[in-house]
């Protein structure tokens, strides 16, 4: 019995490239492992990798340079938010969400309220909804941003990472702006939002969407008809529309093996019916198209926001309920039935009558699920999310094996993955 | 006798020194241009404008802790960056790089040493360098290390060969290895970049794959490899891979200067090459070497920033299915064109000449542009969909 035998006998289940079930080591074995001496080679890349973004590991067996297996490790930064959040108020979950996934906090902010509005039957308000809306677009173009960079940077063009990240820091700003933070944005709560936003904030978007289409205009210059990109990515790790729906995939990975399936337009939301804009639809699936689409998404998040900015209402952001909506500060410290709510609220959170409730959002990455199941009380008895980067990572195998090493970089760039949301 | 080691001896220093410190600056220009390309800074805060950011680097590289791998072989671990490093700079020896100094005790030529043999043993002594990165992939005992050596040693060996067969062109036409010779040849008549501009086109490909820059830097592909072949290395080893790596680079701009852009002549006059040798004639076509030097070098840096890497096996496929039967045609052709340029029609080399295989080239590359250009070389592995 070889070495690998041993080996694959007391490891992780998996699926190799035939389909058929088998095993890989879960734990690096002191002794040495398939080598040299042997045909295949064993290659360990992550889960501290420069290109796995985040703590993605991936075993990956060589011929050569040439995938035979990929077999992804996943797990290194599970921190159990869906656990987590059956001991939390509905407001109090926002903040864990936030963190799932780190390159687009507002959206998954958004996602999460609207389940949480949709179990309690709330209402929110229209200045609310185009917010949110903003806030939608606005975490769009940041988390393509990092895709289109990190993705350059693994395939060796390095400039066009810091052009992106540039144009990433001025929707941080105005993040920054509107909730006080960068990262863990924590914008909406049941029923309306943390802070409506501040004055100059109109402006300094208007005039993001005005600047942004240029760099845009940069990058698409500097990679889409440059002969080395579109080498490395037209033709790897095709998905045929078939395929892609198999895998339940979604968001741009799914749209660019030309499934013209996007939230937003199939199953609106904050009346994202009403805006004008284009489902963006690849032809052959391959990493290039990938990026196609997401560069010509954010033109399109782009187009919504000017929309967005045009029609602002003004109004209350949040829903004028107190059993659900805190009362401000002040009141709460002059007015007794408001310090009363205050109270309440705080010690007892917002009660969501029995029942379960799901909402799919069209977060960057695919589609977004919250689901909530409610007891009756302050707290869900189950919250679940629908991950898109984890669902999409899995055709990963499927679309790596065959191709080279470096495909692999590439494909697994396409995938966008961030680990934060893949793990929970 | 006496004058000539002296001579030599000091040329040596100065040349050593005058490398080490351009290599030194050039890391920061590297930065500093990358910087300027990405809307950004870069190094300022060392020195004026960052000028003493190197010698910051430098340091710390000294000071750091040197770590070796437990499973590595150590006399190869150990061996290799040397053997990577000092083909790098012995290489320079046979450039010419002004011309020649009058002194009290004679007429000083300003190359180390003009080897009769020169540009063979250019070729010669630069094959070597690969030994220094397929050895150091293969003591470190890692895999990533390894497969950086492999393709590193693929690579360089591919890339060797259709860059002596474009250098070949180059010395049909000045008819000598000498590089002194080749200089003077095109301060006769026109720069050779003109007659063999398909040539310098190849050699400048090559040269890029041969000093494993972007977007050839496939031996140490961060994306993929970590850092490839200098994976394991710390400290001062680690850093002179990286000297290495930037004399390469040095030395391939100077050799592109002096084969295909007249070297240290001056263009346009005739002032610096005929007459007595002047110390005025010998600063100012030392700038003028300078110039054309930093020109690659700017060059070099604008490319790797600009372009992404490409894969293994085009990388592969431009050097033997492209670059290897381009370079060997482009002689044939050549050769004929020489060949009935002075035997039929009997010129030496001049204006004529060049102009006439001037004409040649333009069609050759128009036509080499026409069918790169049908997508033929750079394309997807995968079929396309049904």
């Amino acid at each position: 019995m070889s070495k690998r035998v041993v080996e694959l006998e007391l490891a992780t289940p998996g699926v190799d490239a035939q389909g058929r079930a088998s095993r890989v080591p879960l734990t690096a074995d002191r002794a040495p492992e398939p080598g040299l001496d042997q045909e295949h080679m064993l290659v360990n890349i992550g889960p501290q990798h420069p290109a796995t973004h985040g703590v993605l590991r991936l075993v990956v067996e060589l011929d050569g340079e040439t995938v035979v297996r990929c077999i992804p490790h996943l797990g290194y930064l599970h921190s159990g938010f869906e656990k987590l959040g059956e001991y939390r108020h509905y407001n109090q979950i926002i903040p864990l969400t936030d963190r799932t996934d780190y390159l687009s906090p507002m959206s998954n902010n958004v996602g999460f309220a609207l389940a949480a509005e949709k179990l309690m039957g709330v209402e929110i308000t229209p200045r609310c909804t185009v917010l949110r809306v903003i806030a939608c677009e606005m975490s769009r173009i940041i988390s393509h941003m990092v895709w289109l960079g990190t993705t350059s940077i693994d395939l060796g063009a390095f400039t066009p990472f810091l052009w992106a990240f540039q144009q990433r820091e001025k929707i941080y700003d105005l993040q920054e702006m509107w909730t006080g933070a960068r990262l863990t944005t924590s914008l909406t709560r049941v029923g309306g939002l943390l802070a409506d936003i501040p004055d100059g904030f109109v402006e300094k978007l208007r005039d993001f969407t005005k600047t942004f289409p240029k760099t845009l205009g940069e990058i698409d210059r500097v990679l889409t008809r440059n002969a080395v990109w579109a080498g490395r990515t037209q033709g790897v790790g095709t998905l045929t529309a078939e395929e892609a729906i198999n895998y339940s995939l979604s968001g741009p990975m799914l749209r660019a093996s030309g499934v013209a399936y996007d939230v937003r337009k199939d199953k609106p939301y904050l009346g994202y019916e009403t805006y004008d804009f284009d489902v963006i639809v690849g032809e052959h699936g391959d990493v290039f198209d990938r990026y196609l689409v997401r560069l010509e998404e954010c033109h399109q998040s782009n187009r919504i926001l000017e929309q967005a900015l045009d029609r602002l209402p003004d109004g209350p952001i949040n829903v004028d309920d107190p059993k659900v909506i805190l009362p401000s500060k002040t009141l709460a410290m002059t007015d007794m039935e408001a310090m009363i709510f205050h109270f309440k609220q705080v010690m007892e959170g917002v009660k969501a009558p029995v029942g379960e409730a799901y909402i799919g959002i069209e977060n960057p990455k695919g589609e977004l699920g919250n689901y909530l199941v409610s007891d009756g009380t302050a707290k869900p008895v189950r919250w679940r999310i629908r991950p898109p980067s984890f669902i999409n990572l899995s055709a990963l195998p499927k679309m790596a094996e065959g191709h080279l090493l470096s495909d692999l970089i590439a494909i697994n760039a396409s995938v966008d993955i961030v680990m934060g949301e893949v793990d929970r | 006798m006496t004058f000539f080691l002296v001579s030599s001896f000091i040329k040596m220093f100065v040349v050593f020194n005058l490398i080490m410190v351009g290599v030194a600056m050039l890391t920061l220009l590297e930065r500093r241009v990358c910087a300027w390309m990405q809307d950004r800074l870069g190094p300022n805060r060392v020195g004026p404008q960052g000028i003493l950011q190197p010698a910051a680097d430098g340091l710390k590289n000294i000071l750091k802790e040197e770590t070796s791998p437990a499973m590595a072989d150590k006399t190869l671990f150990t061996l290799a960056p040397l053997v990577s490093f000092v083909p790098a700079l012995v290489t320079f020896g046979v450039i010419p790089f002004a011309s020649p100094l009058p002194t009290r005790w004679g007429v000083v030529p300003m190359v180390v040493a003009d080897l009769p043999v020169g540009f063979l043993y250019i070729l010669a002594i630069s094959s070597l360098g690969v030994y220094g990165i397929v050895l150091a992939g293969w003591a470190s005992n890692n895999k990533y290390a390894l497969l950086g050596g492999l393709r590193a040693s693929a690579q360089m060996i591919s890339y060797e060969i259709a860059m002596g067969m474009s250098t070949v062109a180059v010395l049909l036409l000045a008819g000598n290895v000498t590089l002194s010779q080749v200089i003077a040849q095109q301060q006769h008549g026109l720069w050779f970049v003109l007659p063999l501009t398909l040539g310098f086109v190849i050699f400048f490909v090559s040269a890029l794959a041969e000093t494993n820059r972007l977007p050839f830097d496939l031996p140490e592909a961060e994306a993929e490899l970590i850092a490839g072949y200098h994976t394991e290395y710390s400290s001062m080893k680690f850093s002179m891979f990286y000297i290495a790596e930037y004399s390469n680079m040095v030395t391939a701009s100077a050799l592109m200067a002096t084969l295909f852009f007249g070297g240290w002549d001056i263009p346009f006059t005739h002032w610096d090459d005929t007459g007595d040798p002047t110390v005025l004639k010998t600063l100012l076509t030392l700038a003028a070497f300078s110039l054309k030097t930093f020109a690659f070098l700017f060059t070099y840096i604008w490319v790797r920033w600009t372009l992404p890497r490409f894969r293994y096996d085009q990388l592969m496929a431009l050097g033997w299915k492209v670059l290897l039967p381009l370079a060997l045609s482009y002689i044939t052709i050549l050769a004929t064109a020489i060949w009935f340029i002075r035997v039929q029609i009997g010129w030496l080399y001049g204006p004529g000449m060049a102009l006439i295989l001037l004409g040649v080239n333009v069609v050759l590359l128009v036509a080499l542009v026409w069918w790169l250009d049908r997508g033929r070389i750079v394309s997807g592995i995968a079929e396309e969909p049904a």
